[in-house]
C-alpha cells in the first residue's frame, strides 16, 4: 500500500562508485572525483555513455574553506565533460550527497530529467586537526560553538543524556567500534581497513621491534580502555570513538525506471527517501534521539510502504559510536533504550539479524564528509547486488537496504531506501 | 531594553550586562532562550523580553580535550579539558553553555541533575569583548 507521498515515476539506480577514502596528499578533489566516477561507469553492466547524462547533483561542504574554492558544480561537471550541463551544488553539511541523492531523485521524477548523476566530494586532510573541528563546527548552532561544543563535544552530551536515562556506558559503544572494524577489515576501499584486534597486534610488534615492554591487552575492550592508546576526544567519546578526517568522493547514477534496463538487467529501486531537519541542542525536545531522523524515516517509510523491519540492512551516519546507537532506535530497528542491548548481542554484525555498516561506517570507511551520502548507496548497491565480496551479508534473498545520514549535529536527516526486484 | 530586537546580537548584549534574557510571546506565552522574534507555537510577533533567574540542572555534558582555537588560547587542551553542557533552566528551557567549576579531567565525577548557578564570563577587550554564558554547581 502506498502512502500520501509518492513520486512522478519512479527511479532508478544504474551504477554506484567511490574512490578509496582515506588522507591524501597527492589527490585533490577532482581526482578523487574522476576515481569514484570511473568505479561508477564499470559497474553500469551495458555501459554508459557519460553524454546521456542530462544533469549534475554534487554534495560538497568544506571546500570553501579548507580548500579556499568553492562552486564545485561546474567545476566536477567540466571534470567530466558534461558542461554546458546543468550542475547544481548541495550543501547540508555532512548530508551534503544525501541532499544532492533526493534533488536527483525528485529531477527524474517530475519528468524534466531521464539520467542523472548524483554525488559528493571532500577534501579534507591537509588542514590540521583543530582548523577541521572548527571548520567542521561550522554546521553546529551557533549557541553550540559559542558554547565551545565540538562536533564530538554534541555527541558526548548526547552520550551522557542517552547513558542517564538508559543504563549503558562507554563499554557499550566498545561494541559498535569493534563491529565497525571487523566489517571494515573486510572493505578494501575503507580508510581504516583493519580489526581492532590488528591494531592491537602492530602495536605489539612495534614495540618487541623498539626492544620495549609489549603491551599486554587481554582483549579489544582492554585496548580501547587504556588511555594511551585510546585517548579522550570529548568525553565519553574517544579516538576510536570518532570517525576520521578523510578525503574521498563517490557517486551513483539515477535513471527514470522506464529506461534503467536499456541500461542493465539489475537496477535498483529508489523507493523511499526522507528527509528532515533539526533544531540545535538547547532547542531539542529529547537529548537522546533524533527528531529530524524519526521525520525522515517516517517520510521514507511512508513513500515505500515499508516497514522498518523490511529493511534488510543499512548504513547509518555513525560519524561517532553513540550516533550508531541512536540512528538504529530512531530508524524503528529497535527501541528506543534497546539499540545498545541489540549492539552487544552482534544482531547488527554482519551475520546478525540487521547487519549495520557493513562498510565499516563512517568511522572506519572514513568520511570525507560531502561524500559520505553516496558513499553509504554504494556499499547498499554492491550488498543488495551480492557484489559485496568477502563482507558480503549471509542473507538469503536480500532486496531491501537503506542509508541514512545526518547532517550537522542533527539539522539535517535523511533516510533512503533502495530495493532489488 | 524595550527598544532592542529579539535576537541574537541582543541576547549577547545582555550577557555583557550579566543578564540572561528569553522572548515570551505575549499572545500565547511560551518562552524562548535565546529569543526568537517568531512564536513558533502561535506565530505571534509581538514579544517581551524576560530575564532568567539564572538557576539549573545539569542535562547533559562533555569534557573536551581537542577544542576550538579560542578555546585553546584561553589555555585548555588534551591535558586541561574543558566542560561544555546543556542546562535545564528552572523556567523549563534549557540552554548550552560552559559549565565550570568541575573537574573536566575526571568526568565521571560530573553527575547528570547536579543544580548550578548562572556565571557570565567576560573574555577580550574593547571591540574584542565577549561574553561567554557559563554555569557552576551551587
Amino acid at each position: 500500500m502506498r502512502g500520501r507521498k509518492k513520486l512522478g515515476r519512479g527511479v532508478a539506480v544504474l551504477g554506484a562508485g567511490m574512490s578509496k577514502f582515506g588522507m591524501f596528499s597527492e589527490k585533490d578533489s577532482k581526482y578523487l572525483f574522476a576515481e569514484a566516477f570511473h568505479e561508477m561507469v564499470s559497474t553500469v553492466d551495458k555501459g554508459i555513455d557519460p553524454k546521456d547524462i542530462d544533469a549534475l547533483y554534487l554534495g560538497n561542504f568544506t571546500n570553501d574553506f579548507f580548500v579556499r574554492q568553492g562552486h564545485w558544480g561546474p567545476i566536477i561537471s567540466d571534470l567530466l565533460g558534461l558542461a554546458p550541463k546543468p550542475a547544481t551544488r548541495t550543501e547540508g553539511a555532512c548530508a551534503a550527497s544525501a541532499l544532492a541523492f533526493r534533488e536527483g531523485v525528485f529531477a527524474i521524477a517530475s519528468g524534466f530529467y531521464d539520467v542523472v548523476l548524483v554525488g559528493g566530494v571532500e577534501d579534507m586532510s591537509k588542514r590540521s586537526t583543530e582548523e577541521v573541528t572548527q571548520g567542521l563546527a561550522m554546521a553546529a548552532s551557533p549557541y553550540e560553538v559559542k558554547a565551545g561544543f565540538t562536533f564530538p563535544g554534541v555527541f558526548g552530551a548526547m552520550a551522557t543524556a542517552y547513558f542517564t536515562r538508559y543504563g549503558a556506558s562507554r563499554e557499550h559503544l566498545m561494541n559498535v567500534t569493534i563491529k565497525s572494524h571487523n566489517n571494515a577489515r573486510l572493505n578494501p576501499k575503507a580508510q581504516f581497513n583493519v580489526s581492532i584486534r590488528d591494531i592491537m597486534n602492530q602495536r605489539i610488534e612495534k614495540a618487541k621491534n623498539k626492544g620495549e615492554p609489549p603491551p599486554a591487552w587481554r582483549d579489544e575492550k582492554e585496548f580501547l580502555r587504556d588511555p594511551r592508546a585510546n585517548p579522550v576526544v570529548a568525553w565519553p567519546m574517544h579516538l576510536y570513538d570518532c570517525c576520521p578526517i578523510s578525503d574521498g568522493a563517490s557517486c551513483v547514477l539515477l535513471a527514470a525506471e522506464e529506461i534503467a534496463r536499456d541500461f542493465t538487467d539489475n537496477p535498483l529501486y529508489v523507493v523511499g527517501i526522507g528527509q528532515g531537519s533539526g533544531k540545535g541542542l538547547h532547542a531539542k525536545e529529547d537529548l537522546t534521539y533524533f527528531e529530524a531522523t524519526r521525520y525522515a524515516a517516517q517520510e521514507a517509510y511512508e513513500l515505500s510502504g515499508l516497514k522498518p523491519e523490511d529493511v534488510q540492512i543499512a548504513e547509518v551516519h555513525d560519524c561517532f559510536s553513540i550516533a550508531e546507537i541512536v540512528h538504529i532506535e530512531d530508524l524503528g530497528f529497535f527501541r528506543p533504550g534497546e539499540g545498545y542491548k541489540a549492539v552487544e548481542e552482534g544482531l547488527t554484525r554482519l551475520d546478525g539479524s540487521k547487519p549495520i555498516n557493513t562498510s565499516g561506517g563512517l568511522k572506519c570507511k572514513g568520511h570525507p564528509v560531502g561524500a559520505t551520502g553516496t558513499g553509504q548507496l554504494v556499499e547498499i548497491w554492491k550488498q543488495l547486488r551480492g557484489e559485496a565480496g568477502e563482507r558480503q551479508v549471509p542473507i538469503k534473498d536480500l532486496r531491501v537496504g537503506a542509508a541514512q545520514s545526518l547532517g550537522g549535529t542533527g539539522g539535517t536527516c535523511t533516510l533512503t531506501i533502495l530495493e532489488r526486484r | 531594553m524595550e527598544g532592542r530586537p529579539f535576537n541574537d546580537i541582543s541576547y549577547e548584549r545582555f550577557l555583557s550586562e550579566e543578564k540572561l534574557m528569553g522572548s515570551r510571546c505575549q499572545k500565547c506565552g511560551v518562552l524562548s532562550v535565546p529569543p526568537r522574534s517568531i512564536c513558533i507555537k502561535c506565530y505571534g510577533s509581538e514579544m517581551e523580553w524576560v530575564e532568567m533567574k539564572g538557576k539549573g540542572k545539569l542535562a547533559a555534558f562533555t569534557s573536551i580535550a581537542i577544542g576550538p582555537p579560542f578555546m585553546i588560547k584561553e589555555g585548555y587542551d588534551r591535558k586541561h579539558p574543558y566542560v561544555s553542557g546543556v542546562v535545564e533552566l528552572e523556567e523549563g528551557v534549557r540552554v548550552v553553555a560552559r559549565i565550570e567549576g568541575v573537574d573536566g579531567s575526571k568526568p565521571e565525577t560530573i553527575k547528570i541533575g547536579t543544580p548550578l548557578q548562572v556565571e557570565f564570563l567576560h573574555r577580550g577587550e574593547g571591540a574584542n569583548s565577549t561574553t561567554f554564558l557559563a554555569f557552576r554547581p551551587l
